[in-house]
């Protein structure tokens, strides 16, 4: 064993056997997606070919109009986008504010309302989906409103607690005494030191955030109509009846997951690194 | 430092009275002003609601009866629960599928982290092709697989044709259509598992695989004697996260049902979760007590469970 003479050479050296079981994890991963490509560029009966044909066609611009012509599609994707970003801009401000009261200001209650947060992060969000629902529709009447979906997201536990995580270690004491020094407000410090150095957590928050309010399900079923859908619902929608055109369905489900798709690719490796050292951290 | 921040503010402090009594309400009331944005939220839209279905759980309240708002009747619904056999199918579906869907995503995790811990080119891009699935809707994810399910076309059935399996029926059975469900579930969830393991490992110190190494330990002892106990926690927290996730399926089992009602999860509800029967009861019956009760009761499931695995994974240590 080579013992450890630099950090580089601290790790075992991945053989042969690695890089194939990685591999096909890794294949497995992608294939589903890589098949919703090749159905989605194809005709109904030609993906119901045995055996299977793998490799794209030529119909995807035309699958896409279909879907858009059979559909809200139009709409729910701009539904879709208002709630993400609206949603994303709340839950990445709150978060970062209330992350910074927890990691750097002293205040009473500070150790109990922490753990509260902690704990509200373990009770399952179903439990209180009929009385939330009823609060909408007969008291606020804003079942079938984008607000409904917007609302009741504008902060959660996970930012929150997300942010006090990264700004422990990212903003130094220092600073923020000699800020205080110079006769900086609690605001003054948040703009000047706080959050140029929450930068990158903010924007790991922010695409997490994202993805998880483009990706909802359940609460928008419960709360909203096809009347005035989300991508989820259309695409749901879209895929019930008896008869299907999978390549349809299909079509429906690549251009839902689009944006979050063209956001992985852009922004990977900063959600990869947000979410393994929030892992050490926690 | 203290003493010149003291001196600093002793100095200001006669020339202006008014900033500096600013200063102090400042520091005061920020970090409440900071905070209150998540708890008025979350004290509206989630304690709120989870206290309110307590107290519907004891009306009988159904949205199609008017008048019927507010009418208690005590306990009855979760003694109509105890002896609700379609309550029951769903317990047994749900922990079914739980199981099914959390020990292997979990196995697996713990072993692809393991793979990945080895230094090796092309990390990043084997790190981003197992966390794709992740970033995929339930949605999008359920309906593909749907297709790859298909009896007579999909491609799962086409490959097993080729071992000599003819077209299962995946949507029929009971233990196909919970593996079908979970598998859904595992192929979205487990390369995040494995990146919250990996992050883990990195953090364990080297030298006491070289201790180890030195002592003769072969490199399962090491992972079993050393490995395993270092990410205990992390162990802890995916195993507690996933069975407060697993237990709540709704997307995957409702969109997986080809069925006309898609609540019922199935011709003989062979996969309706708690989740699909408190909506299919709520939603499509009107029940407002009688949904409330069954969420209630799967609180009371999931508490249950994870405070099990929270015991089961703490002997973890004892063992050792």
């Amino acid at each position: 064993m080579t013992a450890g003479r630099s950090r580089a050479t601290r790790q075992l050296t991945a053989g042969r056997g690695v890089y194939v079981v990685l591999g096909a994890a890794v294949l497995l991963s992608l294939f589903p997606l890589y098949w919703t490509l090749v159905a989605a560029s194809r005709s109904n009966t030609e993906i119901h070919r045995m055996p299977p044909v793998l490799l794209p066609g030529g119909r995807l611009w035309h699958n896409a109009t279909q879907v858009f012509a059979q559909t809200d599609l139009r709409l729910a994707m701009v539904n879709s986008l208002v709630v993400a970003t609206t949603v994303t801009a709340s839950v990445v401000l709150t978060s970062t504010l209330g992350g910074f009261a927890f990691a750097k200001l002293r205040f009473r209650g500070r150790g109990p309302l922490l753990a509260s947060v902690v704990a509200t992060m373990m009770v399952p969000t179903q439990l209180g989906i009929i009385p939330l629902y009823i609060m909408m529709a007969n008291w606020f009447h804003w079942a079938d409103h984008l607000q409904a979906l917007i609302v009741p997201a504008a902060a959660n536990a996970f930012g929150l607690f997300f942010m006090r995580q990264y700004l422990v270690g990212a903003v130094p004491d220092e600073l923020l005494d000699a800020g205080r020094m110079d006769g900086c407000t609690t605001r003054g410090l948040v703009w000047h030191v706080v959050l140029p150095a929450a930068r990158p957590a903010m924007s790991v928050l922010g695409m997490l955030t994202f993805m998880a309010a483009w990706n909802d399900f359940y609460w928008p079923k419960v709360v909203m109509t096809q009347q005035n859908p989300t991508v989820q619902l259309t695409l749901s929608e879209l895929a019930s009846g008896y008869i299907k055109d999978y390549s349809l369905v299909l079509t429906g489900a690549l251009v839902a997951s689009a944006p979050v798709l063209v956001a992985f690719l852009l922004m990977g490796r900063q959600i990869i690194d947000g979410i393994m050292q929030g892992a050490t951290k926690g | 430092m203290a003493a010149s921040t003291a001196a600093a503010r002793g100095a200001r402090a006669p020339a202006r009275p008014a900033g500096h009594r600013w200063h102090r309400l400042d520091r005061t009331v920020s970090p409440y002003l900071y905070l209150s944005p998540f708890f008025v939220v979350f004290g509206v839209f989630g304690l709120f609601p989870m206290l309110y279905t307590g107290y519907v759980s004891f009306t009988a309240w159904r949205a199609d009866r008017p008048g019927s708002e507010g009418r208690w009747v005590g306990l009855e619904n979760y003694r109509r629960l105890l002896d609700d056999p379609f309550f029951w199918n769903a317990v047994k579906n749900t922990l079914g599928i739980g199981v099914l869907a959390t020990v292997p995503q979990l196995l697996l995790a713990l072993g692809l982290a393991h793979l990945l811990n080895y230094r090796m080119r092309g990390r990043t891009l084997m790190r981003l092709g197992i966390l794709l699935p992740n970033v995929t809707s339930v949605a999008a994810v359920t309906l593909i697989f749907v297709q790859l399910f298909g009896r007579d076309f999909g491609m799962v059935n086409w490959f097993l044709s080729l071992f000599g399996v003819d077209h299962v029926d995946w949507q029929a059975g009971t233990l196909s259509s919970w593996s079908a469900i979970a598998a859904i579930v595992t192929w979205r969830w487990t390369g995040y598992n494995a990146l919250l393991y990996l992050a883990a490992m990195q953090s364990v110190p080297f030298e006491l695989y070289e201790a180890a190494a030195l002592d003769g330990a072969s490199r399962w002892r090491q992972f079993r004697s050393i490995t395993i106990p270092m990410l205990r926690p992390t162990i802890l927290f995916t195993v507690i996260v996933s069975t407060i996730g697993a237990l709540q399926l709704f997307g995957e089992p409702m969109l997986f049902s080809q069925q006309q009602d898609p609540t019922t999860g199935g011709s003989q509800h062979q996969f309706q979760t708690l989740a699909l029967y408190s909506y299919n009861q709520f939603w499509g019956r009107f029940k407002y007590g009688y949904g409330a009760a069954i969420s209630w009761a799967m609180f009371l499931l999931i508490v249950l469970v994870a405070a099990v695995n929270f015991l089961a994974a703490r002997r973890m240590r004892g063992a050792e």
